[in-house]
């Protein structure tokens, strides 16, 4: 007779504990599918920039003031960000608020400067194609910095009135790894953008 | 109650006691309210399946006025403009609308019961990528009532699709809801990917996961990476149209060619994505009325993912003749003929599986098998096709029309009606009419090559595709007629295939937990199955659990009548990705209207982007927001929030 497989496990966490549980996953799969939609503008990029006409680059030097400060700023807030859910995770409610507040003063900030950038350029986004591909690739993710943004004001908001606790917090964890995907892309824009020109592409 | 962080979960008996508990946790609420809130994935699936049944029926119908008018030569039924719109509709209809959802429909009845869980892994993420397929039909559709449908193919290149060729709002129409449909796709993509790897009962190890859900999975898997090119080359389009950007236009320094890239990067993954899951209908339907195993499952499940893979570097073969670099075109080729290798074993084990069996030839059976012969067809044209000189020679031609119907309609809508017979049962609890379903089945296959078939011919004597008539003379009269002639007793084979499912729905003879004595999970449930699906979760102990008995795959037996209850609250179990080792049980949501919501906010946003309307896109994206937040709110039933200090 043939036994009957019966899995029988112990203690199980019952719901999400810390940062596991399913709806980590779901922002796993989310940061793919979007980081899929910035290879492609990227892909666009290059793919126009390497079959253009010397002089496409509107910008042969991009000036890296104040687009390298505010990279750096923007990749400081993923820390600060971090430092606020270990605030979360310590049970330190002034920590959380103080890390997730402070990620959004510099995103903020962030946004601010590269709205500066923008209206400083001498090209609409009608120009040339250069012209559009830097004002849409920038734009859409200034639209992912102001849903980050967003997504860090509600955390800081369900902080404030103290909803996670160590346990129960995978709202926090999955707000900030969005928050990290938002600014490690950027670095990719950053570097496609102002980086590139200095070492000849499309030159 | 306060729930504990850690638990034990029970073990216990399959009874009524318990599963009168867990009706009363899982029911959606009857009436209009549940109607509108529901998440149960067996409801979501079915409404999936009829809206896109729906969608095969228009764009059957659009299909039926095109070959009235290429019947013959010199034709007026349609005027250019409005042939245009057919056709363009047509293939957005069946592709977009048809192809892809009806295979999420199937896959999201039957996921969670093949798996022997209770739900997918986000059950309100299911209900709004239904809410939005359904907002994105309606939105696409609306403009080809309009008179503004798309008129370009369903590829739609530039420069014709740009605002200086193409003024109307036909244009727009597709742009936007080909966005907003993408956004259904990418999230319905994700969900299959999260429930493949941690919804599958305990035991479920990734060896034994049915061949259609490793079809599901590889296409979604796709999909969640190439949507986003689709969706970004149609915005970009739009704000070439509407904004004056320089994307696509030559003038202002813009590539047309990325438009076709960019298609191409997501067209051709996508029709690997709308044919897999069909092939894994037939991997695990087949089998059963072969009356044994389906042969070789691991190089099957292999070939599904090298397929995949290998379809992620073919975009190219749909550009050969633009002008490409030859050695870009002796890559794409040489892919393009390396992925019949893998297609080639699934081929060979459907053939072995029918050969070493005890083929019990059913109405289903025929549909399965006769697929293969369908896919060959499709197969060796395709093939053809990847060679550049022959492609030189054939591109634009109703040979590639021929060929892209042998695929989808032989590759998907055969296996679907197949599976529908397959599943009809599980799904309504009574068994379709066997008899009327040959006369189906044979009505559909011979109008089907009757039609088709010539069309290579048509193409190979030259006829252009997407010319609204033609003059006689050209040696293509009689070829066009017998294709009408095809698609309209086609045509009535589906009207059968729809007027059993209405028939039977009303007075087929009821059906058993188990009518075809299938192996796998889904058969093991009541027919429809419960809200829960599964009274206790079950513990798989072989690849073909309700075979065991006969196979002596295991010494050990699944165990479906006795198992973890699960019956605290709304729960089910999450396991590990590869193993299937209990790992962490899971509150499941309730029924909610935060997907609607966020569906009907999206819709609004898009036709205010339509329009144009500045104050209504802010308005939309605010309620977008409000929405979100309703959803995404910390919830203390679903753990996501400190626990009360006092129980």
């Amino acid at each position: 007779m043939a036994e009957l497989a019966l899995a029988t496990p112990r203690d199980l966490p019952v719901g999400p504990i810390g940062r596991s549980g399913l709806g980590w996953w779901g922002v796993a799969t989310l940061v793919a599918s979007e980081a899929a939609l910035f290879g492609y503008l990227l892909f666009s990029y290059y793919y126009i920039g390497a079959t253009a006409l010397p002089g496409w680059l509107l910008e042969p030097r991009p000036k890296l003031l104040p687009a390298l400060p505010n990279t750096i700023l923007l990749v400081a807030s993923s820390f600060v960000a971090i430092y606020g859910e270990k605030g979360v995770e310590k049970n330190n409610r002034a920590q959380a608020l103080i890390g997730l507040g402070g990620a959004i003063v510099m995103g903020a900030i962030f946004a601010a400067v590269q709205g500066y950038e923008w209206w400083e350029k001498p090209y609409q986004f009608g120009t040339t194609s250069y012209a559009s591909l830097y004002f849409v690739t920038t734009g859409i993710h200034m639209a992912h910095v102001f849903v980050g943004l967003l997504v860090l004001a509600s955390l800081f908001g369900w902080a404030a009135v103290d909803f996670f606790s160590p346990r129960r917090r995978i709202s926090v964890s999955n707000g900030v790894l969005y928050w990290h995907f938002v600014d490690v892309v950027w670095l990719f824009v950053f570097t496609t953008y102002y980086l590139t020109p200095y070492l000849g592409f499309a030159q | 109650m306060k729930p504990a962080a850690f638990r034990t979960p029970e073990i216990g008996d399959d009874n009524g006691v318990l599963r009168a508990r867990l009706h009363a946790i899982w029911e959606t609420q009857p009436g209009w309210r549940g109607w509108l809130s529901t998440v149960d994935h067996k409801e979501i699936g079915l409404r999936y399946i009829v809206t896109a049944f729906v969608m095969l029926a228009l764009g059957g119908i659009e299909a039926l006025v095109i070959r009235l008018q290429l019947a013959g030569p010199d034709l007026h039924l349609l005027t250019p403009d409005q042939y245009n719109q057919f056709f363009s509709t047509h293939g957005m209809t069946m592709i977009f609308l048809y192809a892809s959802p009806i295979l999420s429909g199937f896959s999201n009845y039957l996921w969670p019961l093949i798996f022997g869980s209770r739900d997918m892994a986000f059950p309100r993420l299911n209900a709004f990528s239904y809410w939005v397929y359904l907002f994105a039909a309606l939105f696409l559709y609306s403009g080809f009532l309009i008179g503004a449908g798309p008129n370009d193919g369903w590829f739609n290149y530039v420069p014709y699709s740009e605002k200086d060729y193409n003024p109307g709002l036909n244009q727009d129409f597709y742009a936007l809801g080909m966005v907003l449909l993408g956004i259904s796709t990418s999230v319905g993509a994700a969900n299959f990917i999260v429930t493949f790897f941690k919804m599958r009962a305990p035991g479920m190890s990734i060896n034994r996961v049915p061949i259609f859900a490793w079809g599901t999975l590889t296409a979604s898997a796709a999909n969640l990476v190439v949507v986003p090119a689709v969706s970004l080359a149609f915005f970009l389009l739009w704000l070439d149209r509407q904004f004056a950007t320089d994307f696509f236009r030559p003038a202002g320094g813009g590539q047309p060619l990325l438009w076709q890239h960019l298609f191409w990067l997501f067209g051709h993954p996508w029709v690997y994505a709308i044919v897999l899951p069909a092939m894994g209908m037939v991997s695990d339907g087949l089998p059963v009325f072969c009356r044994r195993p389906l042969v070789g499952y691991s190089v099957v499940a292999l070939s599904t993912i090298a397929t995949m893979i290998l379809g992620f570097g073919v975009w190219v073969h749909h550009m050969f003749a633009t002008g490409l670099p030859g050695l870009s075109m002796s890559f794409f080729s040489g892919a393009s003929i390396v992925i019949t290798f893998p297609s080639a074993v699934a081929v060979f084990a459907w053939l072995a599986t029918i050969w070493t069996g005890r083929p019990v030839v059913t109405t289903a059976f025929l549909f399965f098998a006769s697929m293969i012969l369908l896919f060959v067809i499709g197969g060796v044209s395709g093939f053809m096709t990847a060679s550049v000189p022959v492609d030189w020679q054939l591109t634009d031609t109703y040979f590639v029309v021929a060929h892209i119907h042998y695929v989808l309609i032989g590759i998907n809508v055969f296996p679907v009606v197949g599976a529908a017979y397959f599943w009809f049962p599980k799904m309504t609890g009574r068994m379709m009419d066997e008899r009327l379903g040959r006369w189906n089945f044979w009505t559909m296959f011979l109008g089907f090559n009757l039609g088709f078939l010539p069309m290579h011919v048509t193409g190979l004597l030259g006829m252009p595709r997407r010319v609204y008539t033609y003059s006689d003379g050209m040696g293509w009269d009689i070829l066009n007629l017998v294709t009408s002639i095809g698609s309209f007793v086609f045509a009535i084979g589906v009207l059968l295939f729809f007027i059993n499912c209405w028939k039977s729905l009303r007075s087929g003879p009821a059906a058993g937990d188990n009518p075809w004595d299938g192996p796998t999970l889904e058969w093991a449930v009541s027919s429809p199955p419960p809200p829960y699906n599964f009274a206790v979760i079950p513990t798989v102990a072989s690849r073909h659990p309700l075979w065991e008995d006969q196979l002596e795959e295991s010494v050990a037996r699944t165990s479906i009548h006795r198992g973890m209850t699960l019956d605290q609250a709304k729960e089910t179990i999450a396991t590990t990705p590869l193993d299937a080792l209990p790992e962490r049980i899971v509150e499941m949501p309730g029924d909610s209207y935060a997907p609607l919501l966020l569906a009907i906010a999206l819709a609004v946003l898009f036709v205010a982007l339509l329009l144009k309307l500045t104050v209504l896109v802010v308005i939309a994206l605010a309620a977008v927001f409000l929405a979100l937040l309703l959803w995404l709110w910390p919830r203390r039933e679903l753990l996501e929030r400190r626990e009360p200090a006092h129980g």
